[in-house]
Formats: structure tokens, sequence, C-alpha cells
């Protein structure tokens, strides 16, 4: 078994009084792809920030590619790659300066550079923009020029802070497409993303909470754990008064307005989608109809962390 | 081209669908090289939570701006509750309420200060500011962070502070450009209990969203791309109409299955879900595709299809 690619233990961070990451420890095998998850002020910057070499830790201690952050933070630094849903480029030059500009800044010339410059420009789809002046291209276009700048040195592990951020569908799945290859070629991901729907892309996802990690798991194990009831959604006619009466009953978790519908989410053992049916046209709604539908790693989110407190609207 | 016909000042103007709170007809708006608004039409009936849902550089913006009288048209004409925003525009903004995508408030003001400030903006009678501010103060749950400078707040609190400031005056109808972008689950799910509220109450909401998955939490939705409308109707209807036939793949290896299924021109769209695929591909196609996996020992297990399927298979009719 080879070493990890990253591995964090009893990793924290404290700024004064405030302790911002909290004895955080996990380990993110070579070519896996590995999402953080947490509300806004939850530590994921912090950690990725002490993960770049960055911040030092107030204690534990985490190494990246085989380095430790804390005593060898420059190689460390040299072993990553890093790109921010506010992607640095220079606007006013076109794709080919951008590329020569980031290889430059990683020490990067010669034949092998211009080599590996072709081979990033093909792999990140780039290879008819090369004159293009970069401001004049669209959002996904650019994302795509940030992510192949950031992989120019070819480093082990690749982070991403918040990287899809109002990109169009289209270009969000060829953005994931050449991230799987970088995989599946053996380069680590770290991806941080508010895009709950794009978590199911990582093979496994860590949720942070105050400074914690209280979760760490496969998407699909998230969800069985803590979303286990059954997720029904509801359309019908004079749902929102029946949907009051509903809610103080036992074995119904969260009832949430959705659309012109409901989204509901129940225990198993006390209702399925016919009795829950019946007990929305009993308090009054009409031509009720109640689907299955499937938990999604929002659910898991809020489950986790809003457990304490209700989410919907009172 | 077509100019406003004089002003359109009332609800029984020619032209004005009775029962619609905001209407966009045919807008067209260049700013430079770019065509942000291509013949956008629509139409936002009282009481409706209507999605305008589209990507970066689709044009939303731009559009609310138009509703909310901020900027002129090339072409075609926009209406709130029946009136032209760039012409009466005292009387429509009493009835409409904006929050914009940048930063609206002054951020060396505190939460406190920057609702006092905006309803004077109103001229809201002092009693009238405390009761409504108190009231949007506890259903915002910004009441414990009254004194904190605006500059200070989480995206989450910032978002809910600017809509605060936009509610002050009570208006019929609300504008909301991408509410929900960089806010995390938590406030975005609050938020949108928020305004699931306020339409109950009987106000009319639009908000614009690059978030996909946020079609389905309106009544209705209009899908917006290169400054033009794709689609628009009530969610379960549109996803009732898509043509394709959508699947998760089970079983073999993700990349094998992957090359296979480019190599298959029944397949529209490809893409990863957790550790496996999902597909969308041509209806009536399911039983090739399928057999067609059987050899890398994968099989396919339908899925209900979602606003991405129908987004991507639309902008692939659009490219066709």
């Amino acid at each position: 078994m080879s070493e990890p690619s990253i591995e964090a233990v009893h990793l924290s961070r404290r700024f004064g009084s405030f302790l911002a990451v909290d004895d955080v420890s996990f380990s993110v095998a070579r070519g896996e792809i590995f999402g953080y998850l947490g509300a806004n002020g939850a530590g994921k910057s912090t950690t990725i920030r002490m993960l770049c070499g960055l911040l030092a830790p107030t204690a534990g201690e985490a190494r990246v590619a085989g380095f430790d952050v804390k005593t060898a933070p420059e190689a460390v630094k040299a072993s990553i790659g890093y790109m921010s849903q506010k992607f640095s480029l220079y606007l006013d030059l076109p794709v080919c300066d951008n590329i020569d500009f980031f290889g430059g800044a990683y020490g990067l010339s010669g034949p092998d550079f211009a080599a590996r410059a072709d081979e990033v420009l093909r792999l990140c789809d780039l290879e008819n923009e090369h004159d293009a002046i970069t401001g004049s291209l669209p959002g996904g276009v650019r994302q795509r020029l940030a992510l192949g700048c950031a992989i120019l040195h070819r480093p082990a592990v690749l982070f991403l802070d918040e990287p899809t951020a109002g990109v169009d569908p289209v270009s969000r799945r060829l953005f994931w497409r050449f991230i799987r290859r970088l995989a599946r070629d053996g380069t680590t991901i770290f991806v941080t993303t508010h895009y709950l729907d794009e978590a199911e892309y990582c093979g496994r996802i860590g949720l942070m909470v105050d400074g914690r990690l209280v979760a760490l798991d496969t998407p699909s194990a998230l969800k069985r754990r803590y979303v286990p009831g059954r997720v029904l959604s509801v359309h019908g006619r004079n749902l929102a008064p029946a949907a009051v009466s509903l809610r103080s009953r036992p074995g119904i978790i969260t009832v949430e307005p959705f659309g012109a519908g409901l989204h509901l989410q129940v225990a198993a053992e006390d209702w399925n989608a016919d009795s829950v049916a019946q007990a929305l046209a009993s308090a009054g709604a009409q031509a009720v109809e109640v689907e299955s539908g499937e938990p999604t790693l929002e659910d898991v989110f809020l489950a986790v962390v809003a457990r304490p407190r209700e989410v919907h609207a009172p | 081209m077509a100019q406003a016909p004089a002003a359109a000042t009332s609800g029984a103007t020619l032209g004005f669908e009775p029962g619609a709170a905001l209407e966009a007809q045919a807008l067209v708006r260049r700013f430079g090289a770019t065509q942000a608004l291509d013949g956008l039409s629509f139409t936002v009936g009282r009481g409706q939570l209507f999605g305008l849902v589209g990507a970066d550089g689709a044009g939303k913006t731009t559009a609310i701006r138009a509703l909310a009288g901020l900027i002129s048209l090339d072409s075609g004409r926009a209406l709130v509750l029946g009136r032209d925003p760039a012409q009466g525009r005292a009387a429509v903004r009493e009835s409409l309420g904006l929050m914009p995508q940048q930063a609206s408030l002054y951020p060396d003001l505190s939460v406190g200060e920057n609702l006092r400030f905006f309803a004077r903006l109103y001229c809201l009678p002092r009693a009238l500011f405390h009761e409504r501010s108190s009231r949007l103060l506890e259903i915002t749950r910004l009441g414990p962070f009254l004194d904190r400078r605006a500059d200070a707040l989480s995206g989450g609190m910032y978002k809910k502070l600017a809509l605060a400031c936009a509610l002050l005056h009570r208006p019929e109808v609300l504008l909301l450009d991408e509410p929900t972008n960089g806010v995390d689950p938590v406030s975005r799910r609050e938020l949108w209990a928020l305004l699931h509220e306020l339409v109950h109450d009987g106000m009319t909401v639009l908000l614009s969203t690059p978030y996909m998955d946020e079609a389905e939490r309106c009544h209705r939705v209009g899908f917006i791309h290169h400054g033009r409308l794709l689609l628009a109707g009530e969610p379960r209807a549109l996803l009732a109409g898509l043509d394709d036939e959508t699947y998760e793949v089970e079983g073999g290896e993700r990349e094998q299955v992957d090359e296979r299924l480019a190599n298959l021109a029944e397949v529209h769209a490809a893409s990863p879900a957790g550790s496996t695929l999902r597909i969308a591909v041509a209806r009536g196609s399911g039983g090739t595709v399928g057999a067609a996996l059987k050899p890398l020992a994968a099989s396919l297990r339908p899925v209900a299809p979602n606003f991405e399927d129908l987004f991507l298979a639309r902008v692939r009719q659009e490219a066709a």
C-alpha cells in the first residue's frame, strides 16, 4: 500500500481565542477525488491553507505528497496545484501568454516546457484558443485555462477551491471530465464546493461543522447513514394548510415547500407514499400525488450541519 | 424597431395581460459586442414564484435590470404591474423591491444602520419602520447581529440583510438577482423558506439562479441561454416533456463504461454521479445501450430526469 497523498493527524489551528480547525484527522489516497464540504466559516479554507503550506498548524501535523507542511512547506508548495473560484489569470493577455507566465512562475522553461504547454492545451481542450485574449473567452473556457495553468508543473495534489461557481452545466461536465482524467492518471484531487450536486462526483466526502470534521464517507454511505427515512415529493392542491397538520405527526422528519408542492422526509417504518397521501387528503388537500424521491447530499448536509435547529418555515 | 406604444400606465393598456405582475416583451439589449438580451420574453403571474435559470453571461442580470427600469432597451419593453418601469419610475419603485447581485449595502454601516438608511430612502414613518424591521430581523434571524458591520457578515447573513432592506417598503413585486449564489446550503434553504412565506402572503417573486437544482423550487421556471428564453413552464411539466430517458449505470469499471458510451450515438450525455455514471439516452434506446454495456458487467437503472438533463438536452437541440 503506498503512502497516502494527503494525511492530516489531529490538525488544529487557533486564531486568538477562535479555534478555526479543531483536531481534524483524515487521509486521502493517491488518485482519489476528495470533497471537503461545510458552511461558510466552518474551517475549510483554513484547512486548505495549512495543507498548502501557507499557514502553520497550531497543533497536529499534516503530510502532503510525502512532505511535512510544518517542516517542508516549500517542498509542499512545489508538489501542489491550486485553483480557486476567482481564477487568477491575466485577462488582457492571450491564452498562450498566461500559460508562459505560470510556467515561468513554476520555473519551467525550454523544450520540455514547450511540449508540456502543448500537452496541457490539448488536455484542457484549448488548442483553438491559443491566441485568444483571455478576457474575451466565456467563463467555462477561462476556467479550463485556470485549470491548465494549475497543472503545468505536474502537481501530485490539486486543490480546487469552489472551482465551478456560476459556470454553465455543459462546461461543468467538461471540467469534471478533465478532473476525472487527472485523477485516473494519479493526481490526487481535494475540492471544496457549495454546489452539492457536484459533490456527487467525489469518491469520498468530509463534512466540516464549526472547525470539526463530523462525517467522512462515500456519498451513498453518507445518505444511508444521515437520511435514513423515505424522501417523498408531493403535488396537489390546497397543500399548505394540510402540511401544517402533517408536521406535528410522529415520524414526519421534515416538511418543506418545494415549488407548488412539498418535499417530505419521513420515517420509513411509520409512513409510505399511500399513507402520506391519505393523511394529506383527510387534512383537506385535493388531487394529492406522492412520488418517492432519492435523498440528495443537500439532505445529508442539512441533517449533519443543522441537526439541532429547524430549517423549515414556521 | 418596436418602440413602447405611448406610456403604458395602467392595467387597461393594450397588450398587458391581466393578472400578470411582470412582463418581458421581446427584450433586446446589446453592450458593445455582447448581445446580452436577444428577444427575451416571459410573463410572471401575480403571486407567483418565478425562477430565471441560466449560466453566467446568459442575460439574467440584464433582464432583471430591465424589469427594474435601471437600463434602457434597444427594443422590446418591460412591464411591472402593467407600467413601464423606465417611465413612471416613482410609481413603479413603490411597488418594486430589488436585491441586486453585487454588494448593495453600506459596508461600514451596521445591520441596524443599513435598515434605517433604506427606511429613510423609502420615507417610512418611524413607527412603521420599527414594526417592520423587528419582524424582518426576526424572520431573517439577524436580531442578535444588529450592531455588526455589514462587511463583517458571512455571505448568507449579508444576503439576508440585503433581502430585509429590499422588503422594508412591502413591495408587491420582488426581484432577486442570484440571492443564493455563494451561500452555504443551510442559509440557502432558509432563504427559500422565507421566499415561500412571502409568496404565501401574496407577493410576486422573480429570482435568478445559476443552480439548475433550484428550478424545482419555483412555481414556474424560465431557462435563459444567450439572452433568449430556451424553455419555460411549470417544473414538473417541463421534466415530463423531456424526450430522453435517464439512467444510472450500475456495476462495471467506470472508465471502460465511459469509453464504451462515448461511441454510442444513442447516448446524449454522460456525467459522473458518485462512483457511477448518469446518462441520458434517446427515447426507446435504453435496451440497446443496456445490451452494449452487458459485456462490461454493467447494467442500467432508470432514474428520474433532472433539470440539468433537460437543460443539456435543449442546448443540444439548439446546436443541432
